[in-house]
């Protein structure tokens, strides 16, 4: 049906593209721009592996419609390295095993992120509650938490 | 076998500037308008073909309708747009409207409360909706607008039934309205889920209470059950003997009781009605002693 043309930056490039209706922000970033690093777990919105950063927050990208990012500023997991530089999460993951299959982290990622950056020190408790809405089958999470409090250590 | 999810159905998307233009899509397009926010109940039931809107109506950029305003003497305004998130960091929120924050806090998971929205979460009607008994307790209104301009509807007269709200043909919502909570005011709201991970509710009651002169036992109680009958309840059998009685296990064991039977679960694949009004007991019994503790203290 109806298609809409929406200008939109995704990791700090801007992007112009006619999308139909009902396409999802998940199917635009994976399908149109072959950013495929978020993953389509469950489309509806329990698993967390779609989470990308909208206007510095982070939604489940399979319950957003590409049209309503129309003005808006995505991350995805492709742009959270900058400068050349990996981030203070994805170095700490690294070297922790934050991440085994890795199908998880990518969401994980952008989630811990937001979470840093609204809250530099986050409590144990803070860090799972934030990890809430995302599923790992591979680590026991113990990892992850390992790696996001390494990463609050080493300035964020 | 479930296949995979399909993708989202055809439709068309328009984002509405003004609340004429919204109140005329509804009534030209009476069966295949529908409003959206934050997507995050309607996306799922188009997933699974129980609605398949031709158009999908945007409101959230209406204006005002992410606005929260608090003022000491009128209470709190939110916009039906404001996200769970926006709602759990404002001041007065956190100051004033504890059960509120208690049930936000219980819902879901981060990122879905940046998209899922107060008015959607009650407009939804789900008799597991967080914020239903909340609207209950502090006796909130909600502001329509329509073809024949605004109407307030009170809470305890918005929920229908499962999926059904008050709002008629044309009528959307805008604004929900908390009046200040009464003075002296302590609650606490209990979630039961299948995990502590933001799961939808079993079972919950949401506990109020405040100082009382005019009431034989010194305190007003309100109590709200979800999850546990087609819309959020309140419990009067539960409140008269809560405002007749002194304070003691007794009483509240007699208020819990009240609870249970007032409650009218359902067996469903998440539990069983049997399992639900033992939790109904449990929860309401649990809820009281702690806003009994928490009154104490501030006594
Ligand atoms: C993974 C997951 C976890 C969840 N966990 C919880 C939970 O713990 N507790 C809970 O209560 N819910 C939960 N939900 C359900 C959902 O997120 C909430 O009900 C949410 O608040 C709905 O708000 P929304 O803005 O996304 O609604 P939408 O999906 O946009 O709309 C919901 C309904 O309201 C109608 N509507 C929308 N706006 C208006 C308006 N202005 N006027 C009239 N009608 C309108 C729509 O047509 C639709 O029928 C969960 C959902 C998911 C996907």
């Amino acid at each position: 049906m109806g298609t809409h043309r929406i200008t939109l930056t995704v990791n700090r490039v801007q992007e112009v593209a006619e999308v139909p209706s009902n396409l999802t922000l998940l199917d635009f970033l994976r399908e149109r721009l072959a950013l495929t690093g978020t993953k389509n777990g469950c489309s509806t919105g329990e698993c967390g592996a779609c989470t990308v950063m909208m206007n510095g927050e982070p939604v489940n990208s399979c319950l957003v419609l590409a049209v309503e990012a129309d003005g808006a500023e995505i991350l995805t997991i492709e742009g959270l390295a900058h400068d050349g530089q990996l981030d203070t999460l994805q170095k700490a993951f690294i070297e922790l095993t934050g991440t085994q299959c890795g199908f998880c982290a990518p969401g994980i990622l952008i989630s811990a992120r937001a979470l840093l950056n609204r809250n530099p020190h986050p409590s144990e408790a803070e860090i799972r509650d934030a990890l809430r809405g995302h599923l790992c089958r591979c680590t026991g999470y113990v990892r992850i938490v390992e790696s996001i409090q390494a990463a609050a250590k080493a300035g964020g | 076998m479930n296949l995979p999810s399909p993708g989202l159905p055809d439709f068309d998307y328009v984002s509405a500037d003004t609340s004429d233009e919204v109140v005329s899509l509804l009534l030209k397009y009476p069966n295949d308008a529908r409003l959206f926010m934050g997507g995050t109940d309607i996306f799922l039931h188009m997933r699974d073909r129980l609605v398949t809107p031709k158009l999908l109506v945007d409101v959230k950029h209406l204006p005002g309708m992410t606005s929260i305003d608090f003022d000491p003497k009128s209470g709190l305004r939110l916009g039906a747009a404001a996200t769970l998130n926006m709602i759990a960091r404002h001041q007065a929120v956190v100051k004033y409207y504890s059960l509120l924050a208690e049930a936000i806090d219980a819902f879901g998971m981060y990122q879905l409360r940046n998209r899922a929205t107060i008015g959607g979460n009650l407009c939804n009607a789900s008799p597991c909706a967080d914020t239903g008994p909340i609207a209950l307790v502090y006796e909130a209104s909600l502001l329509a607008i329509g073809p024949k301009g605004e109407r307030t509807i009170p809470a305890a007269e918005f929920f229908l039934g499962p999926g059904k709200n008050a709002l008629d043909e044309g009528e959307f919502l805008m604004r929900i309205d908390f009046p200040t909570p009464p003075k002296g005011c302590a609650g606490r709201y209990l979630k039961l889920g299948r995990n502590s991970a933001g799961d939808l509710a079993l079972v919950s009651a949401a506990v109020m209470a405040y100082p009382d002169e005019s009431v034989k036992s010194s305190y007003s109680f309100r109590l709200a059950l979800a999850s546990v009958a087609p819309t959020p309840i309140r419990v009067p059998a539960a409140e008269a003997i809560l405002a007749r009685d002194p304070l003691t296990d007794e009483t509240i064991e007699l208020a819990a009781n009240e609870a249970e039977a007032t409650s009218r679960p359902i067996d469903d694949i998440r539990a069983s009605a049997h399992y639900r009004k033992a939790m109904v007991k449990a929860l309401t019994r649990r809820g009281i002693l702690e806003v009994r503790t928490m009154l104490e203290k501030e006594g």
